[in-house]
């Protein structure tokens, strides 16, 4: 029964992190490109406007919610629902720190879960994500989501097959599935993956921003020509949750960034630090790789939708499949191999 | 019955009988049958909708739930490894090719009409009882007890698929396979310019 | 090995309850003044012309089998992915590594048909 205590302790304790982050994002977002547009940006709700988040939510929750007409209903309201739940989902699997002590016999680990195909779980929960772009777009009967619904899912399936492939070369150089070993397979002197590892890294990065629908792949909400894309007939908290789901995958992909690429929660040249030394790395790294998010809207012009398509499948594929074959190469044939 | 009404039944009935099996679930094996019975109604609920519902779209929606609950049994199974490539290429791969495809199809705006009460009760009792006869026939339900578990993981399905002495020919092969698939979908595809034409005319996308 | 997993049971259950529960606070607390000009889709203040359901084109759907095919070609690579380190320490690295550059290869050429049909680019 106290095993199922301690789960939905750190359940609770996880999920409101990264929930918690994705709204200080939104905050961040505003205030950060504010910094860099020499503007003030949200200072009136709280110290510094730090409140901001929580003001959006509940003038959300009163907003009126519009349901267009000849729409799917229950489609259109499970949309939203479909793009928050696979972010959320991911986070399962994060290791945000190592092991936190024992508790009768067994180990307690800085993750939800710890299976063994923790990496594999990510990629495909996340892949789930394309469904709230789809169906958002058909169901609200209008031709500025549908157009927009299309061209993100279209999207996300060609990129993710580069993230596929970028994962699979850390996993070729770990040799193992599960996200704490990937961890600890980077330990000692420039061990992190970023150095054996660097195009996967860059390819890594780049999908992960086209998975998240970011700038400069924003094409589901390029407002220029689609208004707002898929969720262009989308109102109040149905609105906020395709956010909420849009930052919450941020957050796990700059996470996972930071577990594949930059030693997870191990802290540099402290080989045995403790547990919560650990979860500060991680959360520094990560916070890091969360500011490159809102760095990059800020400093890249948007693609055009078939140079998108043109980068994912004419370059990064080709690219990563180099990749792998490069490090296949290297682990049977080169040092090490028998 | 009016449309509204039918689907009301519908969905009651198969809420019920969603709660019934996992209620016997809880009963007979614990918490694991609990969700055993979760999973599958999951799986058979999702295929039911499939057949029931009259806009293509929803109906090929449907198909998320059962293969999701698939990939639960996978996991209730003791085989992880499965349930993710089975979240990763049907869910995330097949489904949204069938929604595709349905949109590609011409719009139904009317979607389907036809009152298949009927004919779909008696599809779905005349293949239950032809699967449930088969079943019956080929299962020795006692054997299931004495089963090794099923802990297989990826490396050892890997070693399987690519030592010497495993399934090299059918790992290859499945290359093969995959290449005549592409070939045939941009043959499709890039057919009739004629048909790319038309579609712009058509005011498609 | 269930064990492993419910927690994501566990975390299932609260995402479903925090994503459904607001959604349904939102509906019961938020006003309600619908009209029909409100309920007409957008399309910048004119009035919506035809229909919504257009039919897209196949560009999107061989985008969709390709992404499958190689899909299933990133599953098989999981698998050796996995066991390369294994593979190349039991000496039978070179030999699982051919059986892969032969698995990749037909796929490679697969792209490479693709890529000359035209199937990659998006020229409309």
């Amino acid at each position: 029964m106290s095993m199922i205590l301690i789960w939905l302790l750190i359940t609770v304790a996880c999920y409101g992190a990264v929930i918690g982050t994705a709204a200080l994002m939104t905050f961040a977002e505003r205030k950060v490109s504010a910094a860099m547009q020499y503007r003030y940006g949200p200072n009136r709700v709280g110290p510094f406007g730090l409140l901001q988040p929580l003001a959006d939510g509940v003038k959300f929750i009163f907003k009126e919610e519009v349901i267009p007409a000849g729409a799917n209903p229950w489609i259109f309201k499970l949309a939203p629902i479909l793009t928050a739940l696979p972010a959320m989902l991911a986070i399962a699997v994060i290791p945000f720190t190592g092991v936190i002590g024992t508790f009768e016999g067994t180990e307690v680990l800085g993750s939800i879960a710890n299976p063994e195909i923790g990496i594999l779980y990510v990629l495909a929960v996340t892949g789930v994500g394309v469904y709230g772009a789809i169906l958002g777009g058909w169901a609200s009967n209008s031709k500025y989501s549908l157009l927009g619904g299309l061209r993100a899912s279209a999207q996300m399936v060609s990129y993710e097959l580069s993230l596929i492939l970028a994962v699979l070369a850390v996993v070729a150089t770990t040799g193992s599935l599960n996200l704490h070993e990937i961890v600890a397979g980077q330990s000692g002197w420039f061990g992190w993956n970023v150095f054996s590892q660097p195009l996967a890294f860059v390819l890594f990065l780049v999908c992960s921003y086209a998975e998240t629908n970011r700038h400069p792949f924003d094409f589901a909400e390029c407002e220029p020509e689609l208004v707002g894309g898929f969720h262009t007939e989308y109102s109040s908290m149905k609105f906020a949750m395709f956010f909420i789901g849009e930052y919450t995958a941020m957050v796990v992909m700059a996470c996972l960034t930071t577990t594949l690429f930059f030693g997870g929660y191990l802290v540099p040249f402290w080989a045995d630090a403790p547990w919560w030394m650990g979860l500060i790395a991680f959360g520094a790294k990560t916070s890091f790789f969360l500011l490159l998010f809102i760095w990059v809207r800020w400093t890249l012009p948007r693609f055009r939708y078939d140079q998108l398509m043109h980068l994912g499948w004419k370059v990064l594929f080709p690219l990563a499949l180099i990749n792998i074959f490069v490090t296949g190469l290297v682990i049977s044939f080169g040092p090490g191999a028998n | 019955m009016d449309l509204r009404k039918q689907q009301i039944a519908f969905y009651t009935a198969l809420l019920f009988g969603a709660l019934a099996a996992m209620g016997w679930g809880l009963k007979t094996a614990g918490i694991q049958g609990a969700m055993f019975g979760f999973f599958a109604s999951f799986t058979l609920g999702g295929g039911l909708m499939c057949i029931w519902e009259r806009s293509v779209v929803r109906s090929a929606f449907s198909l998320m739930a059962t293969f999701c609950g698939v990939a639960g049994l996978f996991i209730l199974l003791g085989h992880d490894f499965l349930a993710m490539a089975q979240i990763l290429i049907y869910v995330g791969g097949i489904l949204v090719l069938i929604l595709f495809g349905v949109m590609l199809t011409p719009p139904d705006l009317n979607e389907r009409q036809l009152p298949r009460v009927g004919l779909g009760v008696v599809a779905v009792v005349g293949a239950l009882a032809f699967v449930g006869a088969k079943v019956a026939a080929v299962v020795n339900w006692a054997q299931a007890e004495t089963l090794p578990p099923a802990e297989t993981k990826a490396e050892q399905i890997g070693a399987a698929f690519l030592r010497a002495d495993g399934y090299v020919i059918a790992f290859e092969l499945a290359a093969v396979l995959l290449t005549v698939a592409l070939v045939a979908a941009v043959y499709i595809a890039r057919r009739k310019p004629s048909d790319l034409i038309d579609l712009t005319e058509e005011g498609g996308y | 090995m269930l064990t492993n997993y419910a927690p994501v049971l566990i975390l299932l259950g609260i995402a479903v309850a925090f994503a459904a529960g607001n959604l349904i606070i939102s509906d019961l607390l938020g006003r309600k003044r619908l009209n029909s000009e409100k309920a007409t889709a957008y399309e910048c203040g004119m009035d919506a012309v035809g229909s919504a359901r257009i039919r897209l084109s196949i560009h999107f759907y061989l985008v969709a089998v390709l992404f499958i095919l190689f899909d299933v070609e990133a599953i098989f690579l999981i698998l050796w992915a996995t066991n390369a380190k294994a593979f190349a320490a039991a000496g039978v690295g070179s030999f699982v590594f051919m059986e892969i550059t032969a698995f990749v290869a037909v796929l490679a050429v697969a792209l490479a048909y693709v890529w000359r049909k035209g199937g990659l680019t998006w020229d409309r």
